[in-house]
């Protein structure tokens, strides 16, 4: 597989992240917009990975299909599966996907003023468009939730559209 | 000198640079540029400027890290510099090596042949982008505005050329760095001018943003 240095991507983002704080009128503002880059990147890396990784056959069933972003998304993105895949224990619709060092934002340092922001919402929309795209919309956002021993850990926080979870429910009661 | 700048660059490469996924890099890139056309309504002339800006920026900060990978000194020449910038500078960012070719006679200027692009891995300009005509009746007045009458062609990878004279600023030589061919607009081949304007005496210069 075709490699660049870490560097040029990093410098490359560096770069989007400032020219999109141009643009903007706050945090949230600013992670929408990066979320709209990112979407545009997953909507053809879903065609890209789908093809390659699963012959073009739709994950149908919802944990499928995380898996698949767990797993073989984080792979061909980053080398490695992610760190963890949660289900929200207060809500049915809500999977967390956590990275300890998310490779986008190791070169970011963000302002102390802006520590609500993470940059890894560039991944929330990439994994956005590839839940869009098979079939399970979601809200997709990227939030920084420090454990012991990384501070700077992101979990990326799905929330899938009420019709997603309805149609589960029948495909499970089935 | 023991090692070529060939071999030095694919050491480099190979044991002191981090990697990531070429097809992410060139489908954020691709993604960047088209917010780019939607932010500037398609003028792509402004599009061209911004990407040079913004590769700009990049490159000076990115001849740091190139200097303390590569371990190298001053240049003896420019036509040094054409080869430093092609087989190490490239090769260790990018894991590409352009051909430097079209040295002028004086040696100020060079080009640099690509026969890869990894930024132009999936795309395909759309018809509009492509078009590079001068004073073509066919189509109608864009808003009467004087400066939309010589369209601008997309010069996609425009960011290489910002990083290049942005790069090469911080080592005391400002050029210009521009697209001449892209196989993207139907060119034989992708060749980047790089002329030497003159070299700097001991100005630090401001930062674009």
């Amino acid at each position: 597989m075709d490699q660049v240095s870490l560097s040029a991507f990093a410098f490359l983002f560096s770069e989007l992240v400032q020219y999109s704080q141009k643009h903007v009128k706050g945090i949230q503002d600013l992670e929408k917009r990066l979320n709209l880059v990112g979407y545009r990147v997953g909507q053809r890396l879903l065609e890209l990975l789908v093809f390659r990784d699963r012959g073009s056959k739709r994950d149908v069933k919802l944990l499928n299909a995380l898996l698949f972003i767990n797993t073989n998304v984080w792979k061909a993105l980053f080398g490695k599966p992610a760190d963890s895949l949660e289900k929200s224990s207060e809500h049915d619709d809500e999977y967390m996907i956590s990275d300890n060092d998310l490779v986008v934002n190791r070169y970011i340092s963000i302002p102390k003023e802006m520590s609500q922001l993470n940059t890894g919402a560039f991944i929330a929309g990439i994994v956005e468009a590839m839940l869009d795209g098979s079939g399970f919309p979601a809200r997709v956002t990227a939030h920084t939730v420090p454990v012991a021993g990384f501070p700077f850990r992101t979990t990326i926080l799905i929330k899938f559209d009420a019709k997603v979870m309805d149609r589960e429910k029948r495909l499970a009661d089935k | 000198m023991a090692k070529t700048l060939k071999t030095l660059g694919e050491d480099v490469w190979r044991t002191k640079v981090e990697k990531v996924n070429g097809e992410l890099f060139a489908l954020t890139y691709g993604s960047i540029v088209t917010q780019l056309c939607r932010d500037f309504n398609n003028n792509y002339a402004k599009v061209n400027a911004q990407l040079d800006k913004m590769g700009y920026n990049m490159g000076m900060r990115l001849i740091e890290e190139f200097l303390a990978r590569s371990q190298l000194g001053r240049c003896r020449d420019f036509r040094d510099t054409a080869e430093t910038v092609a087989k190490v500078a490239f090769k260790m960012f990018l894991n590409i090596s352009p051909a430097v070719t079209n040295v002028a006679p004086d040696a100020k200027a060079f080009s640099l042949v690509f026969d890869e692009n990894p930024l132009a891995e999936f795309v395909e300009l759309p018809e509009a982008a492509r078009r590079r005509a001068v004073g073509s009746a066919a189509g109608p007045v864009e808003n009467g505005d004087a400066m939309a009458s010589a369209p601008a062609p997309l010069w996609f990878s425009n960011v290489l050329c910002g990083v290049v004279r942005g790069a090469l600023e911080m080592v005391q030589l400002q050029v210009d760095a521009r697209w001449v061919s892209d196989v993207l607009l139907g060119d034989e081949c992708s060749e980047m001018r790089v002329t030497l304007i003159k070299v700097l005496e001991d100005e630090v210069p401001a930062g674009e943003d």
